[in-house]
This record gives structure tokens, sequence and C-alpha cells, in this order.
């Protein structure tokens, strides 16, 4: 009985990665909320928030929804499985949003993302450390 | 004088090319690249014709392994309208 209980309660948690694209019609603000709404759903459902990203208003590479821009962002966390359907559904809802896409990140994906967040911050520190020589 | 007697066979003033094929490898195990970003529209873009059609394992040389990652990764970015699924004069 015990062993499945241990089954029942043994939680599998992936790490994954979710790119959204909101409608130009926001006001920066209006994007805000946004992005702060869907922060939210996701840390309250118990996700770990390991990174994110803001592309800012990007142009699309074809129309959507009769689109040519976008405001683009990125969430990466960690989670179980069935919160990412769960966020799915939320963002299938939401008007503002009009493309999205979770993956999930394999041992290599891990590896070339966190590899990356640091050759960033390590430019971003070298910048920082220019200009306050000049 | 004596050039025309050995002139019989033909020569040539620059020694013609004779093509020797170039033997095509997979960039991603020379590179050592083990994850392909979709992110990364600018990369992705050189694996792709100027339609904006997914090249060939034959024309890039990519590797098996690294096709199939290839296209999930340019599938990817197509859906996210980083890349185009049909233009003219991409590049």
């Amino acid at each position: 009985m015990n062993e499945i209980n241990k089954l029942k309660t043994h939680k599998m948690v992936r790490r994954y990665e979710t790119v959204f694209i909101m409608t130009p019609v926001l006001s920066d603000e209006q994007a805000k909320e946004t992005v702060q709404k869907f922060r939210k759903l996701l840390t309250d459902k118990g996700a770990q928030m390991k990174h994110e990203e803001d592309w800012g208003l990007k142009k699309l590479a074809y129309p959507i929804q009769k689109k040519t821009t976008g405001f683009y962002h990125l969430f990466e966390f960690e989670a179980e499985g069935n919160l990412v359907s769960e966020l799915e559904v939320n963002y299938k809802r939401d008007e503002r949003v009009i493309r999205f896409l979770t993956v999930s990140l394999d041992k290599y994906g891990v590896e070339f993302v966190e590899k990356r967040r640091k050759l960033k911050a390590e430019k971003a520190k070298e910048e920082g450390k220019k200009e306050t020589e000049v | 004088m004596k050039m025309a007697q050995q002139g019989n066979d033909i020569r040539y003033l620059t020694p013609i090319n004779i093509e020797t094929k170039k033997k095509k490898y997979c960039r991603f195990k020379k590179a050592r690249i083990r994850y392909i970003d979709y992110k990364d529209a600018e990369f992705l873009i050189k694996f792709v014709n100027d339609q904006g059609k997914i090249l060939p394992r034959r024309i890039t040389g990519t590797s098996t392994k690294f096709q199939k990652k290839i296209s999930r990764a340019i599938k990817r970015a197509r859906h996210l309208a980083l890349l185009p699924f049909v233009t003219d004069l991409l590049k």
C-alpha cells in the first residue's frame, strides 16, 4: 500500500521554456500586465522560475491575425507536466496572446541555455565595466 | 624543333583542373554542437533556401541526427514567426 502511495505522490519535474507573442495593440503597461498574469499563474501553481526574457516589440516574419508586429516574452521554468497544459489553456483563452510555444528542454538544452545565459551575463558585465571606465 | 617532335600530344598552358570531390562533413559533429536553438533565426537561415524551404542533407552535409534537430528547430521558429513559411528572396 505504501508503495502505491509513493508512486502517486511521485513528482516528475522538468525544465520547460515557453515563448508567447502578444498583440501590438497593447500599450507597454498592458503588455506588462499580461506578462505579470502568466508569471503569477506559473509561480502560484508551484513552478520554479529560472529565467525570463523580454524581447520587446518585434517584427513578425509573416502576419498573424493581420498584425505584422508583436511583443515577445520568454519564461523558463521548472514544473510538472500538467502545469504546461494548464498554461496553454490560459494562453488560448487570453485574447492578448496571438501565438505561443512551449518546449521541454532535454539535458543538452538545459546545458545550452545556461551557457548562453552565462555568456550574456559576462558580456553585460564587460560592457558595464567599459562604460564606467569611459 | 624539339618541340615539334614532342608536340603530338595535346599540351595545356595551365594545368587542367581535375575536380576533386570535397568530402562533406557534418558541421555539428565537427563543432560539437549538441543543441540547436529555435530562437536563433540568423543561424537557422543557413539551412534554408531563399524561398524559406529547408535544405536537404545532400547539400548541407549534415548528419541524419542533426538534420532532424535542424528541421524541428526551423519548424518551431516558423511557428513563432521568426522564420517565414513561404517567401521569395529571403537572402
